[in-house]
């Protein structure tokens, strides 16, 4: 049974499958140059063409929107996931699908009734990038979570001396989640010092002064000191211009003479200590 | 009504808050302490809140009341225990209760008012 | 969870309000420092129901958006409302005891707050946090 605007291309397009395969796989391998096999391809594109031609021939054939599409949609799902996942980019993603049209065209006879069919494609092309995005953006999202948890170490440098070297830009979501580790690390340790290392931040805007600065505070409330140290001179610069002020908290040039001050405050002898460890 | 427990130790009084805060138990706490205080001579008052899941502005201001009331008796107040989430929670509010000590513990703060201890920070 | 009403006539309902909210909010899985900021926030919230509109009550309820979860607290009162909202959020701004932080600090600790009032008529806030 074939639906009207299609006339009988889904019949001839049946008749000369094999060789319309032939030329799309050879179309989409040439733009993924061989990071898929062959035969993983032509499974994957015969079993598309398969749903393809059978949705269009359905009496909903142009509308792949319907029920009819259902399989489809689920494959190019599949489709577009693989392919975001290992990598490739839109343009060659995309490809797989806008490609049969040119296979389509050059193995079978083509009249009138190709402008509906290739209506039918660019959809289905829409519909495989949009669900690419969809994946990219997912892994993007696990990727910052998890850049996220790597890149806020608190270490414990002294008994009652944390530090939090900051490396990289802060962002307001990860000067959050900074903040709440460092407290919550001052509690578990039972630490009274906590020395923020800025050495490793390229600039600093109002936002994370403000994320800075609240830290400190919050940090007092509960009963401990924040020490920064590794200001460089253009942040030292910005935070002048931006007219935040830092008013009585400590700042130190390294994280050496910081960590100095807290153990001179806590009443530990470093000469002693030294000396003790033969140095 | 429910009145929070005042203990004396040595020259100190130690309030430790293990029940949800109803308002009327903070003014009422702010009253006995100030009795207290004159009663027995005290030089220091700990307010331990590791308990408290939330201090809102009432509390916050029950808190900045206590030590300054306690400083006209001639008592310093330390603030103990605050919860990470609590202290941002203020912060955010735009509560920093200037002017109150604070200290991780009981035992911190406990330092903190000893006559020895308090030199350290 | 569907929609909790508790009445606020005393300081033993802020707790019990307070309390309502805490277990909404767990529920949705805020994070425990987004929990303990719409605690906070619904503690003042409701305390201003009691002391400036005489009492009244707050409903409690799990909201969603998308793949979103949140809570959404509704504080209302028929009390005489207030005359200069814009006012009433300015922080310092205090009316009865208060550290005048009670509606504009309530405001910063949620992500969604809208208030219907006027004078004479009664005061309605409602606040949302989502999960992050």
């Amino acid at each position: 049974m074939t639906s009207e605007p299609f006339g009988d291309l889904i019949d001839r397009c049946r008749a000369a499958e094999d060789d319309l395969v032939r030329r799309w796989r050879a179309d989409v391998a040439a733009s993924l140059r061989g990071r898929i096999s062959e035969l993983e391809l032509d499974k994957e594109l015969r079993e598309l063409l398969d749903a393809v031609l059978s949705a269009v021939a359905t009496a909903d054939g142009a509308d792949t929107r319907s029920a009819a599409y259902g399989e489809v949609r689920a494959l190019l799902v599949d489709l577009s996931r693989a392919r975001a996942l290992q990598g490739f980019s839109p343009r060659e993603t995309a490809i797989s699908v806008f490609a049969l049209k040119r296979a389509v065209r050059e193995s079978v006879e083509v009249g009138p009734e190709f402008t509906a069919f290739s209506d039918v494609i660019d959809e289905l092309g829409l519909f495989t990038f949009e669900s690419y995005a969809k994946t990219r953006e997912e892994v993007i999202a696990n990727q910052a979570e998890q850049l996220l948890e790597l890149a806020t170490p608190v270490v414990k440098l002294w008994h009652g001396v944390v530090a939090l070297p900051l490396v990289g830009t802060l962002d307001s979501a990860r000067a959050q989640v900074v903040m709440e580790k460092l407290l919550q690390t001052l509690v578990d340790t039972g630490s009274e010092y906590a020395i923020i290392d800025i050495t490793g931040v390229p600039a600093v805007d109002t936002q994370v002064a403000q994320h800075l600065l609240k830290t400190i505070v919050a940090a007092r409330l509960m009963g401990a000191e924040c020490i920064i140290s590794g200001i460089r001179p253009q942040i030292a610069q910005t935070i002048v211009a931006l007219g935040i002020e830092f008013g009585d908290i400590a700042t130190k040039a390294t994280l050496a003479d910081a960590l100095l001050l807290a153990l001179g405050r806590i009443g530990v002898d470093v000469t002693a200590e030294m000396s003790k460890r033969g140095l | 009504m429910e009145r929070l427990p005042i203990l004396k130790i040595g020259q100190m009084l130690l309030v430790s808050i293990q029940v949800d805060l109803r308002d009327d138990m903070v003014v009422a706490l702010q009253e006995d302490l100030a009795e207290r205080i004159v009663e027995t001579g005290a030089r220091g008052v700990v307010i331990d809140i590791t308990a408290l899941d939330i201090v809102d502005s009432f509390t916050g201001r029950m808190l900045a009341t206590i030590a300054a009331l306690s400083r006209v008796l001639d008592a310093e107040t330390v603030v103990v225990g605050m919860r990470p989430a609590v202290a941002i929670t203020l912060v955010e509010l735009g509560l920093s209760l200037d002017g109150i000590k604070t200290a991780l513990d009981v035992e911190r703060g406990i330092r903190l008012l000893s006559p020895a201890g308090g030199a350290a920070r | 969870m569907t929609a909790q009403e508790l009445p606020i006539s005393g300081d033993a309902d802020v707790v019990r309000v307070r309390q309502a909210v805490r277990a909404a909010a767990v529920e949705a899985k805020l994070s425990l420092v987004d929990q303990t900021k719409l605690v906070t926030a619904a503690s003042e919230l409701a305390r201003n129901t009691l002391t400036y509109g005489g009492g009244g009550g707050a409903v409690v309820e799990q909201v969603t958006k998308g793949l979103r979860k949140g809570v959404k607290a509704v504080f209302h009162d028929k009390g005489p409302g207030i005359a200069d909202v814009a006012q009433a959020l300015t922080d310092g701004f205090t009316s009865g005891s208060g550290m005048g932080l009670g509606l504009g600090g309530a405001r910063r600790l949620v992500d969604e707050f809208a208030i219907e009032t006027a004078p004479g008529d009664g005061t309605t806030v409602t606040v949302v946090k989502w999960a992050r």
